[in-house]
């Protein structure tokens, strides 16, 4: 389980990472963290002539957070996101969903954009980004743009980057309503695998206890993650006892077309995607209720 | 039975001596050992189920530079033997590289050897073959059927392997019975999967006409069949068992890859290795495990006391036959459990499929026998509204009947099962065990308490090879060990076979200080060189603690005589006058009158004109034994005894199910254990958790799946699932201690324990969690996909 | 294809080869350093038994290419001990307890161990199993491991447990 040959570069700009992406002809691509791309060259899956390693690379390293939107570097750790205090207060959705990325081990090289440009379907980063409208900035040669999320995810590991873009940053929104809460459930096999279905929720509650905004998103079951705008609208301007929100999640397994593999059938997906919705929408109105234990 | 024995070294917590070079980094394994000139080889598999193969062009791929050569089955197949098959069937050739057709997806058609591995596996992807694609079978029920495409056509069947054996009145007896029931169970293809693949170098000296070998090996008579298949003598197959083994439970066969590296280091005069990647040890290196169905019928009445079992179980074999359908012969050694049943039925069939081939797993296909019955055993009570513990303790063959025969011939050795029993339920405290699962499903959740009483046949009396091959008459399941006491009075031991963690250094240490009254931390044990080594059958069957520790003691009992002798010359005394006393020999009642260990070593190595006449000069003794109970060809009516000592396992896991997503969650796990004499505490203890932890793993989450097309879809460590630290509970060990009449010390095995019952009781307690819903499964692994679609069905 | 140059620190020493890119750092610190303490198990990033510390932190050496790995500051388990051979806590911890068998995870088992004691002087069982959550071994069904670490803590920081 050898990697086929390539040439390597460590390159100490985006400049010089946008330009090496250029020369490379499509053939050259980035390595960060490497916990998704090195298992796949291994198997011969993957094979780039050239890696361009970015780890050297200062300016993709950082947590910045304002009022309205956490930034984070694509090339943080993992580890460093999940370890951050700021994170966990003003997104603690990504702290939580953190927890269930891969060990320790490979959270210590994993990077926040490395997990969004391998685009793995049960990728709980993914996941997030997904619910979280977030915001990929990516530049090249040709220059800088803002990609949203929901226009991130092409398929299963395939983005819309293009040949030569090198993802810079990601763009976390951050609520500010008061009372806001959080609901993330996945389903894996062992405790640490892949998931093969997970939902997250965000949820804000307004004076009249009636949900004033939610975002809903699923993965694991599909090939990317997917948000669920007419489950929101189901619960949007509700109170969210339990009827209300098995009724909304009712609407699931209609939306989705999940694959099946070794772990589990499309079916399994599908039911289970609704279970764990229907947790994490619970799981928000709770938190948001301040009632979570 | 005799009184306990008293006992210094044994018993006692030790540290066990190898993990001190494990925990420094300083283990030596198979990959660690480098020559100059070292040359890589890496497979080049079938990627069809089945496939003609019509050419193999070579050349692409010896025109890369470092590319030394590309060895096929044809040139192979050429120029050895082909390997020993466990079973009657010339016509069955195993062979390590595919010649002219491949069975399976993954099967090695050819080796590519280069200067390194990486050049090697960029040189395979240029050696091209022209498959010819063929009819292929992946179901076993679908390759009994006669119009299956045949596995090996020139066999003429799918069947490897197809006998029954009726023991007692099993018909008088089903016909006399209150009740029957009858019921499948499964248990999929899953094996040991150790961390470390397997790996190999092998280094032809042409000077000394010598094949040196380091494998990580644990494999029965591997020189000699190393040297059958090569077509050179024994004598020239040096195996270097010092080598330590990354994990095996059975598995490291490697007779396969050995051949292809000797043949290649011969050929090249060049040390050559392999190390299997992860893909290659999956798919390729036929390390599978049992893969069976069982059709079980019992026959027992209003008290759920069982009358009579039948048993027909039916195995995917794979490919090849190799020792794998043996495995349906072990559980002859158990039939019918620790259960008082007086007859038994066996059909055992081995059934070929184009899947990879099966290997050795830990307890040799008993684990799954055990989980059969079990099932029958919970299927009883829940019948006849009788609780499980109630309805073991009805069956479960009491301490004074032993020693115990089972109807298919042999003996158990001793045993107290229902005080084991008796001690785990109190110890786990099992209504408040109840009382807990009951609030679980207050809270909504499915929760079940599980139940397995089974045994673990121990000692490797592996008397189902003539059984199941009357050509074979193997009755000989030998262990030595050599002593030999150095000048200065060190004690060196000496066995002939490799270790893949038993602790076997600490075992012989122990046994030999043990009769010898010297400090264990002073005696040196090694692995011999398989050129120097005595016979050895190597640690299969849960076999070393008795038969090496046998074997130990018994060497180190003749160097004890061989010094009173001494003592007895030197004080012109009878030997009933002396004192053996920590390796010093005294006058009885004048302990002034001594002499010292150093001077009798002494004496024995440098004065013989103060040896007794005649006697050997130096201290050395070997002693090589038989198994107990062993030497036996079966008998006419298919009984025969196997293995001589029967340890003791019952399990109590409380888990609960996620209705929503069919994740279970082990929350409580307790084992009461006799294995007899306990040697090393903790080698015990680990033994038996690891057991455990592995029996959770093909109870819940391990399976090599294959798929319509005939492809292994569990081929990486992320399809095949072992189980981690989350997955695996706290266990709390309850332990019994019945010696066996058999042994030195009254020990017994405990190589397999844990497994040998964990699979049952889990299914036992998911099938406690689902009773309250009228629902049951049989079929393992029970994996959250086949769990939530049970709940959903 | 090209070589790299590659200068390393691993337990101390510092070392510098010219290597192929492809080479993982597993593979590097095995046949180039002859640091064979180090175990491969999958090559494929699951198993942990290649764990290794990298700047403090423990990480996985299959998944680094070793030109990757350039002017970084490694520890592997023949690093955790003394220089005059004696054991470290975890280590003595591992062997007083028999917190293996094979010994072939243990390398990996022991840097996750060591980096956890480091980073939580006084882990509970829950916290030492998501700290070799990562490490899968075969022999042990992890329990003396866990109760080595608990061990180790208390002899380290004098715990009482």
């Amino acid at each position: 389980m050898k990697a086929a040959s390539f040439d390597y570069i460590r390159a100490k700009s985006i400049d010089e990472v946008c330009s090496a992406l250029n020369q490379g002809d499509g053939e050259a691509q980035i390595i960060a963290g490497g916990q998704t791309l090195i298992p796949l060259m291994a198997m011969r899956m993957s094979r780039p002539q050239t890696l361009v390693d970015i780890n050297d690379i200062e300016e993709l390293r950082g947590i910045e957070v304002a009022e309205k939107v956490a930034m984070i570097k694509a090339g943080t750790r993992q580890a460093d996101v999940l370890s951050s205090i700021e994170i966990r207060n003003n997104l603690p959705i990504l702290s939580e969903a953190l927890g269930h990325v891969g060990h320790t081990q490979t959270r210590n090289r994993g990077t926040i954009g490395g997990s969004l440009v391998a685009a793995d379907p049960s990728s709980e980063i993914c996941l997030i980004a997904q619910l979280l409208d977030a915001t990929m900035i990516a530049k090249s040669t040709a220059g800088t743009r803002s990609i949203p999320a929901n226009q991130f995810f092409d398929s299963a590991m395939v983005t819309s980057l293009k040949d030569g873009e090198c993802l810079m940053e990601i763009d976390f929104p951050i609520w500010n309503q008061k009372r806001t809460g959080f609901g993330f459930h996945e389903t894996s096999i062992r405790d640490s695998d892949y998931a093969l279905a997970a939902a997250s929720a965000q949820i804000a509650i307004g004076g009249n206890n009636k949900c004033e905004r939610v975002h809903l998103a699923v993965g694991g079951a599909t090939p990317s993650p997917l948000r669920l705008n007419e489950v929101e609208t189901a619960l949007i301007g509700s109170v969210l006892d339990d009827s209300v929100i098995d009724d909304a999640v009712s609407l699931i397994p209609n939306l989705l077309e999940p694959q099946s593999d070794v772990h589990a059938s499309a079916e399994y997906r599908r039911r289970v995607t609704c279970v764990l919705a229907a947790r994490a929408i619970r799981d928000a109105r709770d938190r948001a209720q301040g009632k979570f234990s | 039975m005799s009184a306990p024995q008293q006992f210094k070294y044994i018993t006692k917590k030790r540290r066990v001596r190898e993990d001190r070079r494990f925990v420094t980094g300083k283990g030596r394994f198979a990959a660690d050992f480098k020559f100059p000139g070292m040359l890589h080889i890496a497979m080049v598999a079938s990627p069809f189920a089945c496939a003609k193969i019509n050419s193999i062009d070579s050349s692409p791929a010896l025109e890369l530079p470092g590319v030394h050569y590309v060895l096929t089955g044809v040139e192979l197949a050429a120029n050895i033997n082909p390997l020993l098959s466990g079973l009657d069937l010339p016509d069955v050739k195993r062979l390590p590289l595919a010649n002219g057709r491949a069975r399976y997806a993954g099967e090695w058609v050819a080796a590519v050897v280069a200067d390194t591995r990486h050049i090697a596996e960029d040189a395979a992807e240029l050696v091209a073959i022209d498959y010819e694609m063929l009819d292929f079978v992946i179901d076993p029920e679908e390759a009994l059927q006669d119009t299956a495409p045949v596995v090996h056509p020139e066999n003429g069947s799918n069947i490897f392997f197809d006998k029954t054996w009726t023991w007692g009145d099993v018909e008088g007896d089903f016909a006399k019975a209150e009740h029957t029931l009858a019921l499948q169970a499964k248990w999929s293809r899953s094996s040991t999967v150790p961390i470390e693949t397997f790996a190999v170098t092998a280094s032809w000296d042409e000077g000394r006409e010598m094949l040196d070998i380091w494998a990580s090996i644990q494999m029965p008579k591997y020189p000699e069949q190393i040297a059958r298949a090569l077509q050179i003598p024994v004598t020239s197959v040096n195996v270097h068992f010092d080598v330590d083994v990354g994990g095996s439970y059975g598995l490291k066969r490697g007779i396969r890859q050995t051949v292809i590296v000797a043949y290649l280091t011969k050929k090249l005069q060049r040390p050559v290795r392999f190390i299997e990647d992860r893909l290659e040890n999956m798919a390729g290196g036929e390390m599978h495990g049992p893969d069976r169905v069982f059709d079980m019928e019992v026959a027992y009445d209003e008290q759920g006391i069982m009358e009579s079992l039948k048993i027909t179980a039916t195995d995917d074999c794979g490919c090849y036959p190799g020792r794998a359908p043996l495995q349906l012969g072990k559980p002859v050694s158990a039939i019918v459990g620790p259960y008082r049943i007086k007859s038994a039925r066996y059909h055992a069939r081995s059934v070929s499929t184009n899947k990879t081939s099966q290997e050795a797993v830990r307890g040799f296909g008993q684990a799954p026998t055990n989980f059969a019955i079990e099932t029958v055993v919970d299927r009883i009570a829940s019948t006849l509204n009788i609780s499980r513990e109630e309805v073991r303790r009805r069956n479960l063959i009491r301490s004074e009947e032993f020693p115990w025969r089972i109807p298919s011939g042999s003996e158990y050795d001793s045993g107290d099962y229902h005080a084991v029993l008796d001690k785990l339920m109190r110890a786990a405290d099992w209504d408040k065990l109840i009382e807990k699962r009951n609030s679980f499903r207050n809270d909504g959740k499915l929760a079940g308490l599980g139940l397995s009483t089974c045994l673990e046949p121990s000692g490797g009396n592996s008397s189902f090879e003539p059984l199941f091959n009357p050509k074979n008459d193997t009755t000989t399941w030998m262990e030595s060990c050599l002593i030999k006491v150095d000048m200065l009075g060190g004690i060196c031991a000496m066995m002939g076979t490799s270790s893949s963690g038993q602790g076997h250094e600490t075992l012989l240490a122990v046994s030999i200080a043990e009769v010898l009254e010297r400090d264990p931390d002073s005696i040196r044990a090694i692995h011999s060189e398989s050129v120097g080594a005595l016979p050895s059958n190597s640690p299969v069957g849960s076999r070393m603690a008795i038969m090496l520790g046998g074997a130990a003691a018994g060497a180190a009992k003749k160097i004890k005589n061989q010094v009173i002798a001494i003592a007895a010359h030197n004080f012109q005394l009878p030997e009933d006058r002396l004192v053996y006393e920590g390796g010093d020999v005294y006058v009885k009642g004048d302990t002034e009158r001594c002499l010292r260990w150093e001077q009798l070593v002494d004496i024995a190595h440098r004065q013989y004109h103060n040896m007794p006449i005649g006697s050997e000069p130096g201290l050395q003794a070997q002693h090589t034994w038989e198994v107990p109970t062993g030497g036996a060809m079966p008998k006419e009516d298919g009984t025969v005894q196997m293995y001589p000592c029967y340890a003791f396992e019952a399990h109590i896991p409380l888990i609960t199910i996620d209705p929503g997503t069919g994740q279970v969650q082990i929350h409580d796990y307790y084992i009461g254990h006799d294995c007899g004499t306990v040697i090393n505490p903790d080698i015990v203890r680990g033994m038996t958790f690891g057991g455990i932890a592995h029996g959770i793993g093909a109870a819940l989450y391990e399976k090599f799946q294959y798929d319509e097309s005939g492809q292994l879809q569990a081929g990486t460590f992320m399809d095949y699932l072992l189980p981690s630290a989350h997955e695996i509970p706290a266990v709390e060990m309850i332990k019994h201690h019945t010696p066996s009449p058999l042994t030195e010390f009254g020990q017994k095995g405990s190589g397999e324990s844990g497994y040998l019952g964990a699979p049952a009781a889990i299914a036992s307690a998911v099938n406690d969690a689902l009773a309250p819903l009228g629902k049951s499964i049989a079929t393992l692994p029970m994996r959250v996909r086949d769990l939530e679609e049970l709940l959903n069905s | 294809m090209s070589k790299n140059s590659v200068h390393i620190t691993v337990n101390g020493t510092a070392y510098k080869r010219e290597i192929e890119p492809r080479l993982t750092l597993v593979d590097f610190l095995r046949d180039e350093l002859d640091l064979t303490g180090t175990h491969v198990g999958c090559e494929h990033g699951v198993c942990g038994a290649c764990s290794v510390i990298m700047d403090g932190r423990p990480v996985r050496s299959c998944l680094i290419y070793a030109v990757m790995a350039d002017g970084h500051d490694f520890v592997t388990v023949e690093g955790l001990g003394s220089k005059d051979g004696s054991l470290s806590p975890i280590q003595d911890a591992f062997w007083e307890n028999h917190a293996m068998q094979c010994g072939y995870c243990t390398p990996g088992m022991l840097i996750a161990c060591h980096h956890l004691l480091e980073e939580n002087p006084d882990p509970t069982e829950e916290e030492i199993r998501e700290a070799i959550g990562g490490n899968l071994c075969r022999c042990t069904g992890y329990q003396q491991i866990v109760e080595a670490v608990k061990i180790a803590a208390q002899k380290i920081h004098g715990v009482n447990l």
